[in-house]
């Protein structure tokens, strides 16, 4: 039984480790919380949605490989969603750089209700039902029952955080985004141009939280205008458990995230599934700041 | 006559009017509306006593926390007592839960406004306050309204130590987070308490309380009430901002490191801020328990808490009238545009974002405040 809540844990805390890489990202280069991040990862759910929908309607020899297509979609859709975090950024944040602290949080607050409101009317309140393209069997392994689909969910997840990794760690845009990290006014001073570092760092962390939308609409099956709200927070619960602004942190911090509850809703009680991942986000604030792998001195003035 | 005289005459005169309205409707709330006259009149006769120093230097506290408006506000408090005279029921009870967001609103403000911290789980004090009158009340038949009230607010005010003692030392962004996140445990341990709280069905049949033998239960006169605790909380809230602690408040919110050398106990402040504000949100609970009758977990959703940080935001943060009007404005303005109801929330949030970039002091807020702000909080 162990193993089993283990591996639902994983499946489920590799998609809020995606989305937390999100907050992570933005938090390091603008010290900033982004919170309509919840939404981008809502609105690639739908994406995904909508982009599935249309594979019926294509010529039945693109229809072979449904592994294929279901890629397709997840790349197609997170390339939108970049888009929609380089507008919020463009929109939201960037007139309110030299606010007060607490503008562009409410902004962003602003920006979750709309993009939740556009959502809810432009596809309706009520849940979408994602077309079954996968039959894919259920395996037991040793106790273990799982299906391809979480193997699959559980290995493109690890294939994004090592891109992502290389991405950081050993190319030029990469650099950029560090240097801007760690400080942005130098890092200005030495020709990296800041603002397109910044739109940069929201197109990736989209980019990823949309996958994480189409793979955890695939895996449930439905899904609803609403579900970037809880989405949201449990990843930022899950970069704050991991140390916020550090990448590795995120990663850690989301799959430890989703073993927890995993195993909270196993052993103890599944109605309270949702408070834990808020236990553990005011504990973790409170005792440690920093998080597990974050730097010293977070806490800001 | 300057304005200020005018202001002030004009404020006691309405007092006397006040004391009168209620005869004339047979309605007798007078009780309360009768102390409110003779403060007026006790601040009327006195202002002129204090030393010019003080004189000015409340003057600008005031105008800091109420804009300089006396004789606008008089008029419209005129407004809002004759409003059951003149409007449906239906009108009535869409005010009535204005007031009700106002005095949330207000609440709210003496945290985000006056110490420049971020609550996002804010309606989790209403749903403490209305829940607890609700248990007391309709449950458990504890007691009655009139010791439901205040104790509503303690409890929420408890609440707001046990959640503010261990965080509270904790900035900005991860205060908000804290907070939602503490909105949101309420939400469920109310949904799944089901031996208290009746779970998702909530509680049924919580009585309209009656005040000197008088019921409150009908539409004008719980709307009166209402509008009194509004009026009291103001008067509260707007002495607290112009005193020692209020202008600690402002000290603390303008620059933490500063006021702590100048002898402020920051952690203090700000705790004596947040559960001050979670009192009052409490009481305001407990005033939403006995309109509604009934309550159950879904009213207290985390776009309530938004939908009142709206309103200050919206109003102008750190001034009483914009809370007030913010409330106002966004309670009543969805009403009167039905047809839009589908695109309320859509409209919000842009114009809060909207609000941000171009108007961040809000509808009645003083371009000051906003700037002092941003001078001091950014970096």
């Amino acid at each position: 039984m162990f193993l089993q809540h283990l591996l639902n844990g994983v499946t489920i805390g590799s998609s809020y480790a995606l989305i937390a890489l999100g907050y992570t990202l933005v938090y390091g280069v603008l010290k900033l919380i982004n919170f309509a991040h919840g939404e981008i990862y809502m609105i690639g759910a739908y994406l995904g949605f909508i982009l599935i929908s249309l594979i019926p309607t294509l010529p039945p020899s693109l229809q072979g490989n449904v592994v294929l297509l279901l890629l397709c979609v997840m790349l197609l859709a997170a390339l939108l969603c970049a888009l929609y975090g380089y507008y919020l950024e463009r929109i939201c944040y960037k007139p309110l750089r030299n606010a007060p602290r607490l503008s562009p949080l409410i902004s962003a607050l602003g920006a979750s209700l709309f993009l939740q409101n556009f959502v809810m009317i432009t596809m309706g309140a009520r849940d979408k039902i994602f077309p079954q393209l996968l039959k894919s069997a259920t395996i037991t392994l040793g106790g273990v029952s799982f299906t391809w689909l979480q193997v699959a969910i559980i290995a493109s997840s690890l294939l994004l955080m090592a891109g992502l990794s290389l991405f950081i760690n050993h190319t030029k845009f990469g650099t950029a985004i560090r240097a801007v990290s760690s400080d942005p006014y130098m890092a200005g001073l030495l020709g990296i141009n800041v603002d397109s570092v910044i739109s940069l760092t929201f197109m990736a962390g989209s980019f990823l939280a949309a996958c994480a939308g189409v793979m955890i609409g695939v895996y449930y099956g439905t899904i609803n205008f609403t579900l970037g709200y809880l989405g949201g927070i449990k990843a930022f619960t899950a970069a704050v458990l991991g140390g916020i602004g550090s990448v590795g942190g995120a990663m850690v911090g989301g799959l430890l995230l989703g073993i927890i509850e995993a195993l909270g809703a196993g052993y103890f009680s599944s109605e309270y599934k949702d408070v834990y991942a808020f236990f553990i986000l005011i504990g973790v604030l409170i005792l440690k700041p920093s998080g597990l792998l974050g730097r010293k001195s977070h806490e800001r003035a | 006559m300057n304005a200020r005289s005018l202001g002030l005459s004009t404020f006691y005169y309405l007092g006397l009017l006040l004391i009168v309205l209620p005869f004339l409707k047979g309605n007798t709330l007078y009780l309360p509306l009768f102390f409110l006259a003779l403060w007026t009149l006790r601040r009327t006769a006195f202002a002129g006593e204090q030393n010019r120093t003080f004189v000015r230097l409340r003057a600008r506290v005031d105008r800091a926390v109420i804009g300089n408006h006396k004789p606008l506000l008089a008029l419209l408090l005129a407004g809002a007592v004759a409003l059951p005279f003149v409007s449906s029921n239906y009108l009535i009870d869409v005010f009535t839960s204005a007031l009700l967001y106002a005095i949330l609103a207000t609440a709210l403000n003496i945290t985000v406004g006056m110490t420049g911290t971020l609550v996002l789980g804010f309606i989790g004090f209403y749903a403490i306050g209305a829940y607890t009158t609700g248990i007391l009340t309709a449950k458990l038949h504890l007691c009655g309204f009139w010791t439901a009230l205040p104790l509503s607010g303690l409890i929420a005010l408890c609440f707001g130590l046990l959640l503010g003692i261990p965080t509270l030392r904790l900035k900005g962004d991860y205060l908000a987070i804290v907070t939602l996140g503490f909105g949101e445990i309420i939400k469920i341990f109310l949904n799944n308490l089901d031996s208290y709280t009746g779970g998702p069905n909530g509680i049924l049949g919580i009585k309209k309380p009656t005040l000197f033998g008088w019921g409150l239960d009908s539409l004008p006169a719980f709307y009166w009430f209402c509008l009194l605790c509004l009026v009291v909380e103001i008067i509260i809230v707007a002495r607290i901002f112009a005193s020692r602690y209020g202008r600690a408040w402002v000290a603390v919110r303008e620059n933490e490191m500063a006021a702590a050398a100048l002898g402020i106990d920051v952690f203090r402040r700000h705790l004596l801020s947040f559960s001050l504000s979670a009192f009052f949100g409490g009481c305001a609970g407990s005033l939403f328990a006995v309109k509604q009758g009934f309550i159950s977990p879904d009213s207290f959703t985390f776009l309530e808490s938004v939908m009142v940080l709206c309103m200050v935001v919206l109003g102008g943060i750190g001034t009483i009238a914009g809370a007030v009007a913010g409330a106002l404005l966004l309670i009543v303005l969805p009403e009167l545009l039905r047809e839009f109801a589908l695109y309320r929330m859509l409209i919000f949030g842009a114009v809060m974002i909207a609000f941000m970039i171009y108007r961040p002091h809000g509808l009645v807020g003083s371009r000051a405040i906003a700037l002092e702000q941003e001078d001091s909080l950014h970096g």
